[in-house]
């Protein structure tokens, strides 16, 4: 091949291993994703480093190997409440996930009128916009000591075991509806065809086509709801009675007892379920993920002369006992004093609002609510954005990607916990943050930190993967195609992080209860004090105006948002011409 | 693969000219193999240049480490004379059309296009002019306004097109550009992506897999396979002169023959004695090779008793296609090896070629290829 050009071997050897120059474009891309990873690091690893470094320790800092998990499991009252937090869960599990499920179905497969589908869904994620206090709260107004329905339990005391599943299985109800909706959705109708084709019987393909194709949907939504059971704190502390649980434990322990090393090791317990059932949830979200790509003909349903009313019927029955919890919390927030003093008064809500201190619970909770989702779609978008759109970054890519998937895993309480441990060691150079509500804040972007990512990393996914080739090879820097294109193409999805992160931080009490000062408390915790202190009317009153909060800023930003689309997003819903 | 000298010199510009591009060694490893083997290649200014072969045979990865979008494990990019071999994307010199278009969907045609130029700091009345010339040269003079959505496959592809023009950059990169379009407007947009390629008189390289593209637009093919260059020359050369087997199979269509050489450029065949001019002579008598005939390769007229490789062929079926049919033919005296030939349909018509029928053919000696049938080494 002599008519080519060669270089010259010393000139060959010289540039035997030479590495891509960066441009100033993948520097500063580089830059910013290290300055998110150093933070999830900070604020997530090494406060779980120091859990795990206080369970190994006693007071004075000396290594005591599992001393403390020796003595933990010699003690039989914490070992029954680790017992106590696991068949707890796995009730609610086989409560809510079955529930959830027909539900589901109900929304998805049968020929319900769509207004009513409709509204039976927004009726089911109520309870996603309230501390898990609240239907613990309500629960103790139904059927507590003098509750209204306390002839049904037949003698049977609410506090304890009945009331936290009670209070969970409202709780968890939208979380597996939504997982499971999703699974149904992605039914091929194909299936449903050929199986009538070859003269089925409705059971049968009920049993043989529907049930598997949500297998994964159903383990997914079982995992995701033992593990907001297990680490759940707000509702075992209401109307948990003397039925210890591993949350509380935790809390009696380091609060109560100012024993940080078994404090630890509970914490590390209650960390135990929560990566197992992530591990599972990661691998089943994957098939999920694989079932969803596949093609297929979206499955539309027949009307059934039985089953629809019936489903119909269910929905209506569900739906009616959501509200009437929900219900129950607004209306003592409403009256004097249950059981005696029914009468309509907005006093508890003044006593709130303006007789205490309670207001500034309030209005704190606004803020962190407010700069979570500020500064948490923010973080969270920028850093899939770099993850997913930077070329050649290898290990950073995965390390950044597993970091953010494993705040999910971590129960918000344990995450507190290690918070206190870590930044309010002395030598800790971000001691300052200790005590202020910037750590409120980012306790609650790391503890939020997973869903919010999956949604943004989904939206960039959905896009061209060349722009950013594009764009360098027009010479104009990576952020300005950020700004001009990715950013408004992705807007929705931040709209929704945004709104994600408030909703959830606004009624977020495991994250805050080691964190708090007087001066930084939040609704939800205060929510908590009232509660102790016996004041039911004004913890409903808070709860309520939590509630009313989120429910409000929902209906606002979905006003604003479609303003706001409309003028941005005038090219998605174009035609050709 | 043994690649001797005379496959490369087809450039029809003389090799001391200074090459627009120049692949010089270049590697790739990834992990479980090697997508690029020692690439050599040569690019002229202003020609088109087209890489062809099946999926996997490394060409785009060699348009991305062109682009500077994938690393070479080893080599050298001349682009121009200088070395850009491990400059990052937006330190390079060119313009790229991707098979997705990767058009801004939320920006209008117009800023589309401008997008670059707005950034090299052009007045507002220079960008405004250069747009519309562009909009103009790719034929959408009034879809300015417009958003992508609103354009076909087709036309959203020629805003691409100028998009990457715009900046006049010294090398056009084609990704599969006509991939993504349906067939009618693939066909329209090759003739114009030449057109306009010849107008603007702009170095290109171009990824594609359909022979058919390639033969079309390209001044040069370079074939390639499993991370090698089987060939370079012009559409012409590429499908007449096939410097291996490989490039014989993979443009065009092709039959095989089992063939013993005798020496002096003839073969035996089962009972025949092919003679086949333009072979290499050097195979050994004795040697067991392949030739490779191209369908169109057969005279039916104006036959005579010294027309060299005259047989008498089985029509053992017809496959009718339009205006230009298969017959399958076999011959006792093949030893039953089977040959697809093209005739047109009149043809078929005037030489009553019809499934069951003998016909009287002869296999053009000058136009039978021959390799050695021995599995060349990797």
């Amino acid at each position: 091949m002599n008519t080519l050009a060669r270089p010259l071997p010393a000139r060959a050897a010289f540039n035997a291993r030479p590495v891509m120059r960066w441009s100033r474009d993948e520097t500063i891309a580089r830059a910013i994703l290290l300055v998110v990873m150093v933070m999830l690091f900070v604020f997530l690893i090494a406060p779980l480093l120091t859990i795990l470094a206080h369970a190994v320790q006693d007071r004075e800092g000396r290594f005591v190997g599992l001393t403390h998990f020796i003595t933990y499991f010699q003690t039989p009252s914490l070992l029954r409440a680790a017992w106590n937090s696991i068949w707890v869960s796995a009730a609610v599990v086989m409560i809510s996930v079955p529930t959830a499920f027909v539900f589901a179905y109900a929304l998805t497969r049968s020929r319900m009128p769509m207004p009513l589908k409709a509204v039976f869904r927004l009726i089911a994620l109520i309870p996603l916009l309230a501390p898990s206090l609240l239907s613990a709260i309500s629960f103790v107004q139904w059927f507590g000591n003098q509750g209204a329905l306390k002839f049904l339990l037949g003698g049977v005391s609410i506090y304890g075991a009945p009331g936290i599943i009670m209070a969970e299985v409202y709780n968890t109800f939208p979380h597996a509806l939504m997982i499971l909706v999703t699974a149904l959705s992605l039914a091929d109708g194909r299936l449903y065809e050929a199986a009538t084709a070859l003269r089925t019987r409705p059971f049968r393909q009920f049993m043989t086509i529907t049930l598997p194709s949500c297998k994964y949907g159903l383990i997914s939504a079982a995992t995701v709801v033992f593990t907001y059971v297990v680490s759940d704190f707000g509702a075992p502390k209401v109307i948990g009675g003397n039925f210890n649980v591993l949350s509380v434990d935790v809390f009696k322990q380091v609060v109560g007892q100012h024993n940080f090393s078994i404090g630890a090791v509970v914490g590390m317990l209650l960390l135990v379920p929560s990566i197992i059932s992530f591990v599972i949830d990661y691998v089943v979200r994957r098939k999920l993920k694989a079932q969803l790509t596949a093609r297929s003909v979206p499955y539309s349903p027949k009307r059934r002369k039985l089953a629809d009313p019936l489903l119909m019927l269910f929905c209506t029955v569900v739906c009616g006992l959501l509200l009437a919890t929900i219900g129950m919390a607004i209306y003592t927030s409403l009256i004097s004093l249950w059981p005696y003093d029914l009468s309509l008064t907005l006093k508890h809500y003044h006593f709130v609002l303006v007789e205490s201190d309670m207001a500034d619970a309030y209005t704190n909770s606004l803020i962190v609510a407010i700069a979570t989702a500020v500064a948490g779609s923010l973080i969270v978008f920028v850093g899939a954005y770099l993850i997913e759109k930077t070329r050649n970054l290898g290990l950073m890519r995965k390390g950044m990607h597993l970091m953010a998937v494993l705040s999910m895993a971590v129960p918000g309480l344990v995450l507190g916990l290690g918070y206190v441990m870590f930044f309010n060691h002395p030598a800790n150079p971000l001691n300052f943050l200790y005590q202020t509500m910037a750590i409120l804040i980012i306790s609650m972007v790391v503890h939020y930190y997973t869903s919010s990512h999956l949604t943004a990393v989904t939206a960039l996914k959905q896009i061209d993967n060349e722009f950013e080739a594009v764009s360098a090879s027009l010479k104009v820097p990576f952020f300005k195609t950020f700004l001009r294109v990715t950013v408004p193409v992705c807007l929705p999805a931040i709209l929704d992080i945004g709104r994600y992160f408030f909703v959830v931080s606004m009624a977020s009490l495991s994250c805050a209860i080691f964190l708090y000062t007087p001066e930084t408390i939040l609704a939800s915790v205060a929510i908590m004090h009232l509660d102790d202190a016996g004041d039911i009317g004004p913890a409903a009153a808070l709860a309520s105006l939590i509630v009313v909060t989120s429910t409000v800023v929902c209906i606002a930003y979905s006003l604003l948002t479609r303003v706001l689309l409309s003028r941005t997003q005038a090219w998605r819903n174009l035609s050709r011409s | 693969m043994d690649m001797t000298d005379t496959k490369f010199i087809a450039s029809p510009v003389p090799a001391s000219a200074p090459a627009a591009l120049e692949i010089v060694g270049v590697r790739k490893d990834f992990e479980s193999f090697s997508a690029l083997r020692d690439v050599h290649l040569r690019v002229n200014p202003g020609e088109m240049l087209c890489f062809l072969g099946p999926s996997g045979c490394g060409k785009t990865t060699l348009l991305r480490i062109i682009a500077g979008l994938e690393t070479q494990t080893s080599g050298q990019i001349l682009q121009n004379g200088k070395d850009v071999s491990w400059l990052p994307p937006d330190r390079r010199d060119y313009g790229i059309v991707f098979q997705s278009y990767a058009l801004f969907p939320n920006l209008s045609i117009a800023e589309n296009i401008g997008y670059g130029l707005v950034n090299s700091r052009a007045r507002r009345g220079e960008i405004k002019t250069r747009v519309e010339e562009l909009l103009k040269l790719v034929g959408l003079p009034t879809s300015g306004g417009k958003y992508p959505s609103q354009l076909s496959g087709g036309q959203q592809q020629r805003v691409a097109l100028a998009r990457a023009l715009a900046t006049r950059p010294g090398l056009l990169l084609l990704d599969e550009p006509l991939s993504a379009l349906d067939a009618l407007e693939r066909i329209r947009l090759r003739g114009e992506i030449r057109r306009l390629q010849k107008q603007v008189g702009i170095t290109t390289i171009m990824v594609t897999h359909d022979q058919e593209e390639a033969l079309s637009m390209a001044d040069r093919i370079v074939v390639m396979n499993h991370g090698v260059i089987e060939q370079v020359g012009t559409p012409m050369e590429v499908y007449e002169q096939p410097a291996t087997p490989f490039v014989a199979d993979f443009v065009g269509k092709v039959n095989v023959l089992r063939a013993v050489a005798l020496g002096n450029h003839r073969f035996r065949v089962g009972d025949m004695e092919l003679q086949c001019d333009a072979c290499d002579g050097a195979f050994e008598p004795g040697e067991a090779v392949n030739l490779y005939l191209r369908p169109e390769d057969r005279a039916v007229e104006h036959l005579s008793h010294d027309t060299a490789n005259r047989l008498q062929a089985l029509v053992t079926k017809v496959e009718f296609l339009g205006g230009l049919c298969i017959a399958e033919v076999t011959a006792d005296a093949l030893h039953g090896q089977a040959l697809g030939l093209h005739f047109s349909l009149n043809q078929l018509h005037d030489l009553d070629i019809r499934e069951g029928n003998t016909i009287d053919i002869a296999l053009r000696a000058n136009r039978i290829r021959a390799f050695s049938a021995r599995t060349p080494k990797p």
